[in-house]
């Protein structure tokens, strides 16, 4: 029982159910106060929110180490804790390894759900006519999955980035391992809301929650509003952490041209969630304020004007796909230079062209309202910009080509997915490039062809690398190698189902198939297709169970990982797998550059296990 | 359970990487500002109605920038150890920021009577003064914290970088009032 109360998320829990219960009696001992009727669910629900968010940190001692530096205690180096390993991931625990694990687990987890709400959305849509749901179910479920998706996304890359980059760089932790834990753990009360918000009536506005459907729709609305912006602010303060850690804690020698791929894409990601997730809160908490206040901020009758909150909403969400796929780009090009035992191609080029996509891609959000009724004179300027994003990405595409070429190219799993990667993510930014033209984009807005060319871009810059990912890490992670034949099966009828779910979707979309809508006419004839997408849906959630099967079983029982077993040059390989509590037990040297594959001599970083002698060079 | 590993070794300088943190945070924050200056003028354009009392807004504009000065101070002399001075300036600057916050309640009182929260101009004011005084509110919390005896101690051994944030923040909150101010009080 007091294992069990040692638990930090189970005292979160307790204190969050007391705090959410107090904060709801604030706010109706307030309403009376004021003479108004005691309930009100949104304003109830929103401040029992916040007050049970906070008491749940408290509880889970995210707090422990700030009041205690404030109070001038004597700092705990290292607490002996008897408990078992496993309990650190349910505990406020500060090593980075950890949080990228419970970042990664998180982020599957959430993927899982939003994936069903989409598989369930989906059997309605495969045939015309209203099989077995109302407008509003699917409309919610449709929605749910978007911004659940995106959440998970945002997790997704926080895990990667929060266990590989201090390993990349040579340090031991990340700049501020307290805050860091502390972006985590307010994560899953954010989960929580995305789940509370079906139950709660859900909301018919579509991922994008435009003013003022979103303002007028029901109490899963607010639900879905808080739980992204806490995600929002876990991802700002995560940036913080990645950007102070990757100006100040890198290892001697390790320049800024000398940094793997993926670090730099790190940086470039950073940024953009410093900078631009704020737009996001900020449109969140209007549709928030003009939901529990008088405020009117999108509402005419009050002085507001919709448009704003697409403004707001987009400055930040283009932005967000950039924060989403750069990540995943990086891992690309991690990958490929490995299995083509070749240096990428154009390192400096690359690790540019993510500075350079961050910077285009922050002046490019007003293609999305291009049918909105946005100032028509912003068009020509944006239908230029978002052309311009093009000539970055092809540079990262053109890397990868030139870098396979002539290469021994080892098609492992990982390999396998980064190559599906490639081909998916060219589809979705060749299929962006109409898109961004001002009368091709009036035509095709809000079909399938948009659903389908996100889907690609996404796949392609997420999901796929994240794949790759997973099987390439994996091992360092755990010590263990993932199955390579179910790896194999995994990648095949995923590769398949995609292409089977999103190609037909072009054709639909092209053919007048709107998106969010749970009906259409049969007399389209679009029901084949639609079925074809359905289908293909439910192929790529097959592969995913085949996945998870994979991870279990050889998490269980898979082979025992060597330190370096893709032979690997980047320094996260030149330690043990998994690797020890501080990583470097002294700091590592870095002489070079980190993709010299099949260069004689070339030499990346030399580790000393001990500090004296006994020193292991990477070639 | 609250594992607090110790992570500064000889080749990483805790107080610089705390600095590069503060100052990334303050980056991001003052995005914050921005996006609703930007929505007073796309909501708003440059109107202002006549009822505002520009006088009222000048004093407190006074009052919070005087604020910083002896926020400056405290620091200057947290940095020579000398605790008294430093306790006295940040008491100045906490008393300071309070007598703000009183300024725009009564600016609040007047705002709801002249252009209350549902009509356009009200609500490009009550939220932007909300969140700055939001803002000096976390300030005055936290230079409250600072002056906590744990604090002392700090400062007697020479470490004074909880009293450096605190009035690096303090200085963001104040230059994020020169711009909100011109952006409510004087464009028309």
């Amino acid at each position: 029982m007091s294992t069990i109360w040692k638990l930090g998320v189970i005292r979160g829990i307790v204190f969050g159910l007391v705090g959410t219960v107090a904060g709801m009696a604030i706010t109706m001992l307030l309403r009376t106060a004021l003479g108004l009727s005691a309930w009100n669910s949104g304003q109830a629900t929103a401040l029992g929110s916040f007050v049970g968010l906070i008491a749940y940190l408290g509880g889970l001692g995210a707090f422990n180490g700030w009041v205690g530096w404030v109070l001038g205690w004597p700092e705990k180096e290292h607490d002996a804790t008897e408990l078992p390993n496993w309990t650190r991931y349910f505990g406020f625990h500060t090593n980075h390894k950890t949080i990228g694990v419970q970042y990664m687990v998180t982020s599957l987890l959430v993927i899982i759900v939003a994936g069903i709400y989409q598989l369930i959305a989906r059997l309605e849509t495969a045939q015309p006519g209203l099989q077995f749901m109302t407008p509003r179910t699917y409309n919610s479920l449709i929605s749910l999955h978007g911004i659940m998706m995106l959440g998970a996304v945002l997790l997704g890359i926080s895990g990667m980035i929060n266990y590989l980059v201090p390993l990349m760089i040579g340090a031991r932790d990340m700049a501020f391992p307290r805050l860091n834990a502390l972006s985590y753990w307010v994560t899953p009360p954010s989960v929580l809301f995305f789940l509370f918000s079906l139950p709660a009536g859900g909301f018919d506005t579509g991922w994008t929650a435009y003013a003022p459907l979103s303002v007028r729709a029901p109490l899963g609305m607010q639900f879905m509003l808080l739980a992204f912006y806490l995600v929002g602010w876990s991802s700002i303060l995560g940036s913080v952490n990645f950007l102070t850690t990757i100006f100040k804690l890198r290892a001697p020698g390790m320049g800024l041209f000398r940094m793997p791929i993926f670090v730099w894409a790190t940086l470039a990601t950073a940024f953009l969630q410093l900078i631009f997730t704020q737009f996001v809160g900020i449109a969140f908490l209007m549709v928030l304020l003009e939901r529990l206040t008088p405020l009117g901020f999108f509402d005419p009758n009050k002085g507001g004007n919709v448009i704003l909150y697409q403004h707001l909403f987009w400055i930040y969400s283009h932005p967000a796909v950039y924060i989403f796929v750069l990540p995943g780009l990086g891992v690309i090009s991690e990958v490929v230079p490995v299995f083509s035992r070749k240096p990428l191609f154009g390192y400096r080029a690359v690790a540019l062209s993510s500075l350079g996509i961050a910077l285009g891609g922050a002046l490019v959000w007003g293609h999305h309202m291009f049918a909105a009724g946005m100032e028509s004179w912003l068009r020509i300027p944006f239908m230029f910009t978002t052309l311009l994003v093009a000539v970055p990405t092809g540079v990262k595409i053109f890397s990868w080509l030139a870098t396979m070429w002539l290469g021994k190219i080892h098609l492992d799993t990982p390999m396998l997915f980064a190559l599906t990667a490639i081909v998916v993510f060219l589809i979705g930014g060749i299929t962006g490039v109409p898109n961004g033209i001002v009368p091709v984009d009036l035509y095709v807005h809000d079909t399938y062809w948009v659903t389908s060319h996100f889907h690609h871009t996404l796949f392609g810059g997420f999901v796929f690398p994240m794949m790759a990912a997973i099987y390439f890490w994996f091992p360092k992670v755990t010590g263990r190698l993932l199955n390579e034949r179910l790896g194999k099966v995994h990648w095949s009828v995923m590769t398949a189902g995609f292409f089977i779910t999103y190609e037909p979707m072009f054709w639909l979309g092209l053919n007048g198939m709107r998106r969010r809508i749970v009906d259409y006419d049969p007399a389209m004839g679009l029901g084949t297709m639609n079925l074809v997408t359905t289908i293909g849906g439910y192929l790529i959630a097959l592969s995913m169970l085949v996945f998870f099967i994979n991870l279990v079983a050889s998490l269980w029982r898979g082979a025992t990982a060597s330190a370096n077993p893709w032979r690997s040059r980047t320094l996260e390989w030149q330690v043990s797998s998994p690797p020890p509590g501080e990583n470097f037990p002294v700091p590592p040297r870095v002489v070079g550059s980190p993709y010299g594959y099949g260069i004689p001599g070339s030499v990346h970083v030399i580790v000393s296990p001990t500090g004296g002698s006994g020193e292991k060079q990477a070639t | 359970m609250n594992m607090v590993t110790s992570i500064t070794t000889d080749w990483e300088d805790r107080g610089a990487i705390n600095r590069v943190g503060l100052w990334l945070f303050i980056l991001s924050d003052s995005f914050l500002f921005i996006a609703i200056i930007f929505t007073r003028f796309y909501l708003q354009g440059v109107q202002r109605p006549s009822e505002l009392n520009q006088l009222l807004g000048f004093v407190i504009s006074v009052v919070l920038l005087l604020s910083s000065l002896f926020a400056y101070r405290g620091e200057t002399a947290a940095a020579y150890g000398d605790i008294r001075r430093f306790r006295y300036n940040i008491l100045a600057t906490i008393g300071l920021g309070s007598l703000f916050l009183v300024g725009v309640g009564v600016e609040w009182a007047e705002g709801f009577r002249f252009f209350p929260p549902s009509t356009g101009f009200g609500t490009v004011f009550f939220t932007l003064t909300g969140f700055h005084a939001f803002h000096v509110f976390t300030g005055i919390l936290g230079l409250l914290l600072i002056l906590l005896p744990g604090q002392k101690k700090r400062l007697g051994e020479g470490s004074y970088w909880g009293v450096e944030a605190m009035v690096k923040y303090w200085h963001f909150v104040d230059v994020a009032w020169v711009f909100i101010f011109p952006t409510l009080y004087l464009v028309s």
